[in-house]
């Protein structure tokens, strides 16, 4: 079967589906490749290095979608687009299907199968086509580029001949794939960094990516990531204002804010309000990457560069990833690559569009002339469920009575123990003659010292105990020895016998207990 | 001399190991604790050699010395990894020992009861005391010797049949013969039988009877009990021997042989229930061998288990600042502490942070892994117990698992059903990366399915654990 990557018709869109490198992979699952003319040319692949690849090239985009089985595309297909589609053709490419009905159906009507790429399944299997997370990741790098172009400092404090320049301060709001990216980039060029997302439980990851995660004081429990496939879910009222009284606390210091706060399927939560840009320094850039879906500040505008009249700079592109379009191309192209592999499980060339497959059903919008969307919950959870908290603490009031509760369980343990112990004896003493009584009491009274000596053993020395304890109980030797001056021949070989055989235990016993604890030395 | 000196020097004895055995609570005081044992055991023997009632000192000193020499061969020549076995050998010796002296008391008891009055005044020692016992006392005599034989006899099968188990000289799997404990209780009442008898004056016969059932008990106990429980079973001999030597003491009515019974019994008693508590089970059914039942199907585990490369793992361990690693029997077995303890100085030497985490039952003895790591010359203070580590592993970047199931295994706090569930485990899984050193893909001794395998942040190393250990040594300089 044919793959192919038509031109992005969309002005200023620079990236292409396929990359040569990723033409020769798809070669190998047994596809041919076609492209047409000048697809790659804004990204930085040229005709030429197509053909060096085995790829055929044709003129028209016509003639791609008519050559082609499988079209691989990057942005939304315009309607023109889908209407060329034929039956049995598969289209992969992103496909917005929450929003873009009409052409959902007009794709299904012509009945062609189309596997939407930002419907690919959060878990773990899938990673290697999350084309979001591809793209998030060179939109969050580009942001902080983006920023630094328009920021007039550097983003490194540095002590100069020519004076002391303080570093940048960047915040970023919403610590996803984008997020991530943002973080790492700019505190790998030296700025300060700080980072914020409504789930909790990414503070581990912002933190070890080197930014400082901004703790709200706010006591509610978040819905964790888990129960949304990892996305953020919108908060509560009461949340959302102790966040924006965090952020405007914040604002005056911050000479970068990125923010990247998206909720699936929704607009873009307003994060950073109109008087915090106005509390800004003059100068400060702010990097909108929601302006696609309304921005999390209200004066962005989508796909411009505005300056505030306090000469705050906001930017609202929204093709950052096509902007480095070389790098989205190959990581985006290589995305498509992965899906095409798990769709060819034969590596013959031929597409098996198995509708059982968790990842393939999940991001498959139509298929075989039906609309497919939207897809069954996945099966397997897209993130463990994280652990519950510990028990909620207890009050000092409980605490207290729980102590007391122990305290007199414990007590009423030990005094019953003590009674039967001691009933017992009494009742021994009563039978049993003194010189008898006397042993016992000896005996009773060692294994009391036995038991309070032997708790504080550390647990590292156990072997050594068993061992000493071990030579120690061979003070049967006393027996022995007692027994060997006897009449009895046959008394005496016995005694003889248990003094041979306890001796080797006492030497024996104690040498290797020394020569254990000989080896136990510190650091 | 006189009586007097004799228990005079007991005291001091006594003393002294009771010193001995509290001296072990840190690893320093533990070097000096050995000596107060030393000096209390030749105290005791001196003082009995030249107290009233040895007799044939020279034969007694010539068999010490001949028993002196092969012990200290022993101990010479003991590997650490066989402490379990040479444990369980003493063990054995001292229940013998139990056995023979029990019934020379009885033997002796005979002789002195056919005696004349006008001879038994001219007894001394121990015979004199037995010269003087009357009814009642010679009945409880004759109890104290019958319990005396029993527990010494149980000791000796049992510890015979453990050190074969852990020599591997008997398999290690548990066996039982058709009937199982049916018949230990059987011969256990047997054995109670044959002691009213014995009290009753049927005689010698009543006695041997009695302890070649005791020999079948510990024998058949012991088989029915598997390898990775001998923790527990060695403990419980070692309290055994110690109930002997009490038992014997009484019957020779020796203060010192009381004292120090109990000592050694108690100790043996509570390493059991420390071990014991570590697996979460009774000591009950432990000892009555196998797992529980289970209260339903296992959890299901989900994932697959991820295989990694010696360079994988060196590239891991060079990106890790902290590292933990939880050696098991696995590392004894292999015979892998030295490669661990390199390991661990390499890469100490790169300033990481390296530490050990020590479940109670790790191996087969109580403190059996930091016996070997201290072999090994690896620190004890980074030798750390379960509770002193187990919050730690969050932090950590890498748990290094060498050759240990049981004790690493989630599913005693994430499955109910498991059997070995509400056991205290090292929660290895919360470091950032773990790698499993392992020979196979197969279960432990337990049989259980580790999900610790399948979990997303492992990574399994197959191979003999030595073999492993010595190619990761060549990547890490």
């Amino acid at each position: 079967m044919k793959i192919g990557a038509p031109k992005e018709i969309i002005e200023g869109e620079n990236r292409v589906a396929m990359t040569p490198a990723s033409a020769r992979d798809l070669q190998k699952l047994g596809y041919e490749c076609v492209i047409e003319t000048g697809a790659g040319e804004k990204a930085g692949f040229s005709d030429a290095t197509y053909k060096e690849a085995g790829v055929e090239v044709v003129k028209t985009a016509a003639a791609l979608f008519k050559a082609a089985d499988i079209v691989a595309k990057v942005r939304v297909p315009t309607e023109a687009e889908v209407k060329r589609l034929r039956e049995g053709q598969t289209l992969i490419s992103f496909f917005n299907p929450g929003a873009n009905a009409a052409l959902m159906e007009l794709a299904a009507s012509k009945g062609a199968n189309v596997i939407a790429m930002e419907m690919v399944p959060r878990i773990s299997r899938a990673q290697k086509m999350d084309a979001l997370s591809s793209m998030a990741n060179i939109a969050g790098y580009r942001a902080v580029i983006e920023a630094g172009n328009n920021f007039g400092r550097f983003f490194t404090g540095q002590v100069t001949a020519a004076g002391k320049v303080p570093p940048a301060k960047v915040l970023v709001v919403g610590a996803g794939v984008a997020g991530l990216a943002a973080i790492g980039t700019a505190t790998s060029l030296g700025a300060i960094t700080y980072a914020f997302d409504v789930r909790p439980e990414v503070a581990e990851q912002v933190e070890s990516m080197g930014a400082e995660f901004v703790y709200l004081d706010f006591e509610e429990a978040q819905a964790d990531g888990a129960t949304t496939g990892g996305y953020a879910a919108p908060s509560s009222p009461e949340f959302r204002e102790a966040q924006l009284k965090k952020f405007r606390e914040i604002a005056p210091d911050m000479d970068i804010v990125i923010t990247t706060a998206l909720i699936p399927n929704r607009e873009a939560p307003e994060l950073w309000t109109e008087d915090m840009v106005k509390s800004m320094k003059p100068g400060s850039v702010i990097i909108d990457l929601a302006a696609e879906k309304g921005g999390n500040c209200k004066l962005t505008k989508a796909d411009e560069r505005i300056v505030t009249d306090n000469g705050v700079i906001i930017i609202g592109y929204t093709d950052f990833p096509s902007r480095m379009a070389a790098q989205a191309s190959t990581l985006y192209s290589t995305n498509i690559r992965h899906m095409m592999s798990d769709l060819t499980p034969e590596k013959d060339g031929i597409v098996n569009h198995n509708m059982e497959d968790d990842v393939i059903r999940g991001a498959t919008v139509t298929h075989n002339g039906a609309i497919t969307f939207p897809p069954p919950p996945p099966k397997v959870q897209a993130i463990a469920v994280q652990k519950k908290e510990k028990p909620k603490e207890l009050t000092a009031e409980e605490k207290r009575a729980l102590e007391v509760a122990a305290f007199k369980a414990q007590t009423r343990n030990q005094v019953t123990l003590l009674g039967v112990g001691a009933a017992l004896m009494l009742l021994a003493g009563l039978y049993a003659p003194a010189s008898f009584m006397q042993h016992f009491i000896v005996f009773v009274l060692s294994v009391f010292i036995g038991f309070q000596v032997i708790w504080n053993v550390s647990h590292s020395l156990h072997t050594p105990l068993m061992a000493v304890t071990n030579a120690i109980s061979s003070i049967i030797i006393l027996g022995a020895l007692l027994q060997i001056g006897s009449g009895s021949t046959l008394v005496i070989i016995l005694a003889a016998l248990s003094v041979f055989m306890a001796a080797i235990n006492i030497f024996g016993g104690f040498l290797v207990t020394r020569r254990m604890l000989a080896m136990f030395q510190k650091s | 001399m006189e009586i007097g000196f004799t228990t005079a020097a007991y005291v001091v004895a006594a003393v002294l190991f009771i010193l001995s055995l509290g001296g072990l609570s840190g690893q320093e005081s533990a070097k000096r604790a050995v000596w107060y044992g030393i000096a209390g055991m030749a105290l005791a023997v001196a003082a009995t050699l030249v107290g009233p009632g040895a007799g044939l000192w020279m034969l007694s000193v010539v068999l010490i010395a001949a028993g002196g020499i092969i012990g200290y061969f022993v101990a010479k020549r003991v590997q650490m990894t066989e402490m379990p076995q040479l444990v369980a050998a003493m063990h054995s010796l001292v229940g013998l020992a139990a056995v023979f002296v029990g019934y020379n008391a009885y033997l002796e008891l005979g002789r002195v009861l056919a005696m004349s009055a006008e001879e038994r005044e001219a007894l001394e020692g121990f015979a004199a005391i037995l010269a003087h016992k009357d009814a009642v006392e010679q009945t409880i005599l004759k109890v104290e010797v019958f319990l005396g034989v029993f527990i010494g006899a149980v000791t000796f099968t049992g510890s015979v049949i453990a050190f074969g188990k852990l020599a591997g000289k008997v398999t290690s799997k548990a066996t039982k013969l058709p009937g199982g404990h049916a018949l230990n209780a059987a011969a256990a009442l047997g054995s109670l039988v044959l002691l009213a008898m014995f009290l009753n004056g049927a005689g010698l016969w009543t006695l041997i009877a009695m302890t070649l059932l005791a020999f079948f008990i510990g024998y058949h106990l012991i088989m029915g009990i598997g390898g990775a429980d001998m923790p527990v079973v060695v403990s419980m001999l070692n309290s055994y021997s110690g109930w002997a030597a009490a038992a014997i003491g009484f019957s020779l009515g020796n203060d010192l042989l009381i004292v120090v019974g109990a000592l050694v019994g108690s100790s043996g008693a509570i390493l059991s229930y420390i071990m014991c508590k570590a697996m979460n089970r009774s000591f009950i059914s432990v000892i009555l061998g196998g797992f529980g039942n289970t209260a339903g199907p296992a959890m299901e585990i989900a994932g697959e288990q991820v295989a990694i490369d010696v360079d994988g793992v060196a590239a891991a361990l060079e990106d890790a600042d902290s590292v933990i690693i939880i050696p098991g029997y696995g590392m004894a077995v292999a015979q892998a502490q030295q490669n661990v303890a390199e390991l661990t100085r390499r890469l100490r030497a790169k300033g990481k942070n390296v530490r050990f985490a020590i479940h109670p039952v790790a191996g087969r003895l109580p403190g059996h892994m930091n016996v070997l790591l201290a072999e090994a010359k690896v620190p004890y203070d980074i030798v750390l117990e379960m509770d002193e580590i187990n919050e730690d592993f969050p932090e950590t970047d890498v748990a290094i698992v060498i050759g240990s199931n049981d004790i690493v295994n989630p599913a005693a706090q994430e499955d109910p059903n498991s059997p070995i569930a509400g056991m205290p485990v090292l929660e290895c899984w919360k470091a950032k990366q773990v790698f499993v050193s392992k020979r196979g893909q197969g279960t432990g001794y337990s049989g259980i399915e580790n999900p610790l395998f399948y979990k997303e942040n492992t990574r399994m190393f197959y191979g003999d654990a030595k073999k492993s250990l010595d190619d990761l040594l060549t990547r890490i300089q």
